[in-house]
């Protein structure tokens, strides 16, 4: 571990004048960033810490649930207005990690963790994210947990969080703070592909701080689910995730959502399959052909091509237990 | 209140006669075996259990030491060539160092002899350490830094700029090693290969057979305690607290490495969190101990978990023939097991996975064949149950399907192929009782429930049902040699360098000492791990239950021997002679008249000595030149896979085992079960990722080399047949290894069992099912 200051802000705008700094990043539950700090690849010089900062989950007057930067993971997932009305999201938690690292990991830290790619994880190994115009290791080498669909020469990572897909489903709005006031981002732009700049993975700007994600009511509660698949029952990332959810009006699709995790780069919003399945019956035939549209631009590497046809029966056997659930 | 439950302590107790001295044709078996109302066998908690719950047991990383520095490694990042330049001036001004080690500063050292190389060599590889530019492996330690805290090492690890130029030499892909040809493999000095009469021809002219490849991956050792070690210098005296599972070999080697009289070195290991093969010497040990004396300070070493896997060597990568022709009825005509492993230039360790073939199964003919290729990668070794673990995936995967193919039920054509004696070298089994292990497995189980491929669906799972054999031989080791002290208070202390890695040996031998000189539990002080204590016990090859054993009774002979000489004439016990006397009671007893007694307390007191000391060696393993000598099991496992997504979860396993007498049932159900959750990680999920361009480990911690977490672990159940070995110390056999044998096979048939899919390539992931 390098050497570094530690500052604690206890209110928001102390915060973000600490975290405007060159060299200043801020520390939540440190889950990710301090094991990558252990191993050399996160150097900052500066960690501001936030915890207990943005700690509350709020009914809004919309009837949307605001949900702070600085809460738990356990917490937000055994919060009953959650499991209630977005049961996919504390699916999504609670299949994520280890009860431990959920009683410590924040959302603002879920929503920035970095990928778990093997090469970027090792500086002895070429990696585009670490060191711009390096080389990527990964497209050659061990990528079974790599990325499908959005990928590109310089970077076939994948983003390894459980919750950010649900929230991408659930039209989530990130809510962000800085100096210069605040601003919202939809959830499934706040992510980018990699293109030729992998090192860059949100849009988040010098000394912004995530303050906390909205998510609006909609319809899909009672027929939604998230479905991870893995190499192991518990604590491994996904090689597939599904969140998805139905909300149907007589025997036609009124509303759907579906993301992917484990296929790329952010959160992945299905909105392809989307778009063919609105409006439309909900037939297996139909959630196939909307898995086909969707992955016809999926690309397999060396140790990945199975996952293109996992994430097809994933989505259409999801889709379709759905489909066929009674309304709780 | 006592360790064992009042009603066992109840029933009334007989003397029990000396052990014989030795196990050769014509002597009697062990007393102990016909004891069956007396701690052995019993449910035994551990000794050190509540030390370790609580946090009192000491591990190498926490002994206390003044003036101490902690030590952090920096490894290579190439596989082979040489150190054009090493820049360690940033790391030499950091805060808090007090030295950075390099090839150019660090003390003359001799290679380590590697194990087997010599009887008491225990090193991983032979490659010079730290001595010259020269890199061997990637991960092979460059530099070393001690400093005032391990924060402060390691940071000032990461300033040392290494700049590398490649060797043209270096083989890291398995495709080039077996172009560069391949050698026979050499396994404690004998080769690796078998024939009996022309199994080619055999298996070609049988009406039946299967000729299939099988592979299984590079694993990594996983112990949850990390490899570390605490040491400093007196003069030209090493001290070391290690976790290690074989002291005396320990102190042999780095006494050869730093040219000083083996005596110098002094080993202790008195917890050892987990082993499996690993803990044994590799450079971090020597490396800690030329920098402490380099920067004349008590050094801590302990590796990082990317540390061990840098290293530590793990298990190699396997690629295996099995070919089984058979008759009409099953009976084999010819066993073919060949392949091919990898290794290093600087070690021998032909992981011998035809060891099972070799004894399990009577065929006409056989070929058994183990070739080695050389790669640049870290020097594999020891790794629980090597050989065997990874041979029976294949093996027992052959036989299944050999079975699927005939029609048969794979239980049945197992048990028409039970030898009558080896059928490699022809000599009598010692006992052997895989049949009844099988009888009592497949009624526990239900095993007649057992239907044809695919057929059983459950929702979107469909089950099935596997089988396999596991085995793994009995081996005591020459070297072994106990110190027993009794005192006037009728306490006794057993002394021997053995080892506790968590298996339970202290305890098991606690009951075995308690019930052989007629004392309590409470009364006995086992010590050991220790190089001041007598004997060469390298804890491996499952081979301490009765390398210990063997060597207790030696010293219980002199004991015995001793005490009688003390009682004298006016002791009721006059005139008796050792093979005439028992342990009852505190005491001596005759053993046909036991009212002829006199307490080891009143033997003393008149002898007006305050204690008896003895200590003896172990006799020459000489049993296993007369008897082929191994265990088994009969494991059954219940699979369910996913039809959409191919996960496998592993519902039921049974395994039911053949391993002479239980000591102490609640340790040995534990091996057991440890054993076979590792063969659930090896059969689903373990795999070192080795990236054959650069030859580096990818996967370097366990978030990404997985092991089986709760969530994979059904409830497992275990029996056994408690059928003694006649010709080991207690009846036993080592109940170590032998659990994770034939795992990876039973889960593997119970997955085609359940899908129809045959998928001969470890780790079985989902993938491979989709």
């Amino acid at each position: 571990m390098t050497p570094f200051l530690y500052e604690r802000a206890t209110d928001a705008q102390t915060a973000l004048a600490l975290g405007s700094r060159d060299g200043a990043r801020y520390l939540a539950g440190g889950t990710n960033l301090v094991d990558l700090m252990r191993e050399t690849i996160e150097r900052p010089e500066i960690l501001v810490d936030v915890a207990g900062l943005f700690d509350q989950i709020e009914d809004t007057d919309e009837g949307s649930l605001r949900i702070g930067a600085g809460v738990k993971n356990t917490g937000l997932a055994a919060d009953r207005r959650v499991r209630e009305r977005f049961p996919m999201l504390s699916q999504a938690i609670l299949a994520g990690a280890s009860a431990q690292i959920r009683n410590v990991a924040t959302v603002g830290g879920n929503l920035l963790q970095r990928t778990r790619c093997g090469y970027f994880y090792d500086d002895a190994a070429r990696c585009n994210k670490r060191e711009a115009s390096a080389g990527c290791d990964a497209v050659e080498g061990f990528n079974r947990n790599h990325a499908i669909l959005g990928a590109s020469k310089a970077c076939v990572a994948t983003h390894p969080s459980d919750m950010a897909v649900a929230l991408a489903a659930l039209d989530a709005v990130v809510n962000i703070e800085s100096q210069d006031g605040h601003r919202s981002i939809p959830l499934v732009d706040f992510h980018v592909l990699p293109g030729e700049t992998p090192q860059i993975e949100t849009v988040l700007r010098r000394g912004e701080l995530i303050a906390g994600v909205t998510v609006a009511p909609n319809g899909i509660a009672a027929r939604s689910r998230y479905r991870k698949v893995r190499d192991r029952a518990s604590y491994a990332f996904a090689l597939i995730s599904v969140a998805a959810g139905l909300e149907m009006d007589g025997g036609v699709i009124k509303d759907v959502r579906i993301a992917l995790g484990g296929v790329a780069h952010k959160p992945w919003r299905a909105i392809i399959a989307e778009a063919a399945l609105k409006g439309g019956p909900p037939t297996r035939a139909a959630f196939e052909e909307a898995a086909e549209a969707e992955l016809a631009a999926a690309r397999g590497l060396r140790d990945n091509a199975f996952k293109i046809e996992l994430a097809r029966r994933v989505i259409v056997d999801t889709l379709s237990k759905l489909a066929d659930q009674g309304v709780r | 209140m006592p360790i064992l439950q009042d009603a066992l302590q109840a029933v009334m107790k007989k003397a029990i006669a000396l052990a014989p001295d030795s196990f050769i044709p014509g002597g009697k078996p062990d007393p102990l075996i016909r004891h069956k109302h007396g701690l052995i066998g019993a449910s035994v908690n551990r000794i050190d259990g509540p030390l370790k719950v609580s946090g009192q047991a000491t591990f190498a990383a926490e002994f206390p030491m003044q003036n101490m520095v902690y030590a952090a490694l920096k490894y290579s990042t190439i596989a082979r060539g040489r150190i054009v330049d090493i820049d360690t001036s940033a790391a030499e001004s950091a805060l808090g160092v007090v030295l950075v080690m390099t090839y150019r500063n660090a003390p003359r050292l001799k290679p380590m002899p590697p194990f087997m190389s010599q009887p008491k060599a225990a090193g991983g590889d032979d490659v010079p350490i730290m001595q010259d530019d020269q890199i061997h492996w990637n991960g092979q330690p460059v530099a070393l830094v001690l400093a005032g805290t391990q924060e402060e090492a390691d940071h000032a690890q990461s300033l040392i700029r290494v700049t590398y130029e490649a060797g043209a030499d270096g083989v890291t892909s398995l495709a080039k090693a077996k172009a560069n040809g391949s050698e026979p493999g050499l396994f404690q000095g004998e080769p690796l290969k078998l024939e009996i009469k022309d199994a080619e021809a055999m298996l070609a002219a049988a009406p039946h057979k299967v000729d299939v490849r099988y592979t299984t991956p590079r694993h990594n050792h996983n112990p949850i305690e990390l490899h570390a070690a605490t040491l400093y210098w007196e003069g030209d005296r090493l001290r070391i607290h290690d976790t290690v599972q074989a002291v005396a070999h320990e102190a042999w080697t780095l006494a050869h490495v730093f040219d000083i009289p083996e005596e110098h070195v002094r080993v202790t290991s008195p917890y050892v969190g987990g082993g499996f093969g690993s803990k044994t010497l590799w450079q971090h040990q020597v490396l800690a101990a030329a920098a402490s004396r380099l920067a004349g300070r008590p050094v801590r070493v302990m590796l990082s978990r990317e540390g061990v896997f840098r290293i530590v060597g793990g298990r190699t990568i396997t690629e295996q023939r099995v070919a089984i022709g058979a008759q009409e009825d099953g009976s084999f005509d010819a066993l073919i097991h060949t392949g091919t492993v990898a290794m290093t230039p600087h070690n021998n360790m032909p992981e011998p996975f035809i060891l099972p073939a070799r004894s399990a199964y009577a065929s006409k003919s056989f070929l058994l064949d183990v070739e080695t290729v050389k790669m640049n990668m870290t020097a594999n070794t020891f790794m629980r149950a090597p050989g065997e673990a990874v041979g029976t995936f294949g093996l027992e995967c052959a036989i299944d399907e050999l079975a699927h193919a005939m029609g048969m039920d794979p239980i049945e054509l197992r048990l028409k192929n039970e030898p009558e004696k080896d059928p490699t070298t022809g000599l009598p089994f010692s006992q052997r009782g895989v049949d009844q292990a099988w009888k009592d497995g497949r009624e526990r189980f239900g095993w007649d429930k057992r239907k044809a491929p695919g057929a059983l669906r459950d929702g979107d799972w469909l089950v099935g049902m596997g089988c396999a054999t596991g085995t793994y031989p009995y081996y005591r080791m020459p070297g072994g040699a106990a110190r027993l002290t009794l005192s006037r208070e009728g306490r006794a202390t057993v002394g021997i360098a053995a080892h506790e890695m968590g298996m339970g040996t202290s305890t098991a031998q606690t009951q075995i000492a308690a019930e052989r000189l007629g004392l309590p539990m409470e009364a006995i002080t086992f010590n050991y791990a220790d190089t001041d204590l007598p004997g060469i016990v390298l804890a491996g090859g499952s081979q301490q239950t009765a390398a210990i054993g063997a060597a207790v009774i030696a010293a219980h002979h002199k004991l015995v021997e001793e005490l009688l000489k003390l009682a004298g004439n006016d002791s009721p016990l006059a005139g008796l002679k050792p093979d005439e006397v028992g342990g009852l009671d505190g005491g001596l007893c005759a053993l046909e008249d036991e009212s002829r007694c006199e307490s080891y307390a009143s033997i003393l007191s008149r002898a007006q000595q305050d204690k008896v000391t003895v200590e003896a060696e172990a006799p020459m393993p000489l049993e296993l030149q007369h008897w082929s000598m191994h265990s088994h099991s009969a494991l059954f496992c219940e699979v369910r896979v996913n039809t959409v997504t191919g996960e496998v979860r592993v519902s039921r396993f049974l395994g039911s085992f053949d391993c002479g007498r239980i000591i102490n049932a609640k340790t040995a159900a534990s091996q057991f079960r440890g054993g076979i959750i590792m063969g659930l990680g090896l059969a689903l999920m373990e795999e070192s990722q080795f990236d054959e361009r650069t030859g580096r480990i990818m996967n370097p911690s366990l978030a990404e080399y997985h092991v089986p977490v709760h969530l994979d672990v059904p409830e497992i159940d275990v029996m056994w047949t408690d059928e003694p070995d006649p010709h080991t110390p207690m009846g036993a056999r080592g109940v170590g290894e032998i659990g994770i044998t034939g795992v990876g096979a039973a889960v593997a048939n119970a997955i085609f069992n359940a899908t129809g899919k045959r998928v001969r390539d470890l780790p079985i992931t989902l993938d491979r099912l989709l």
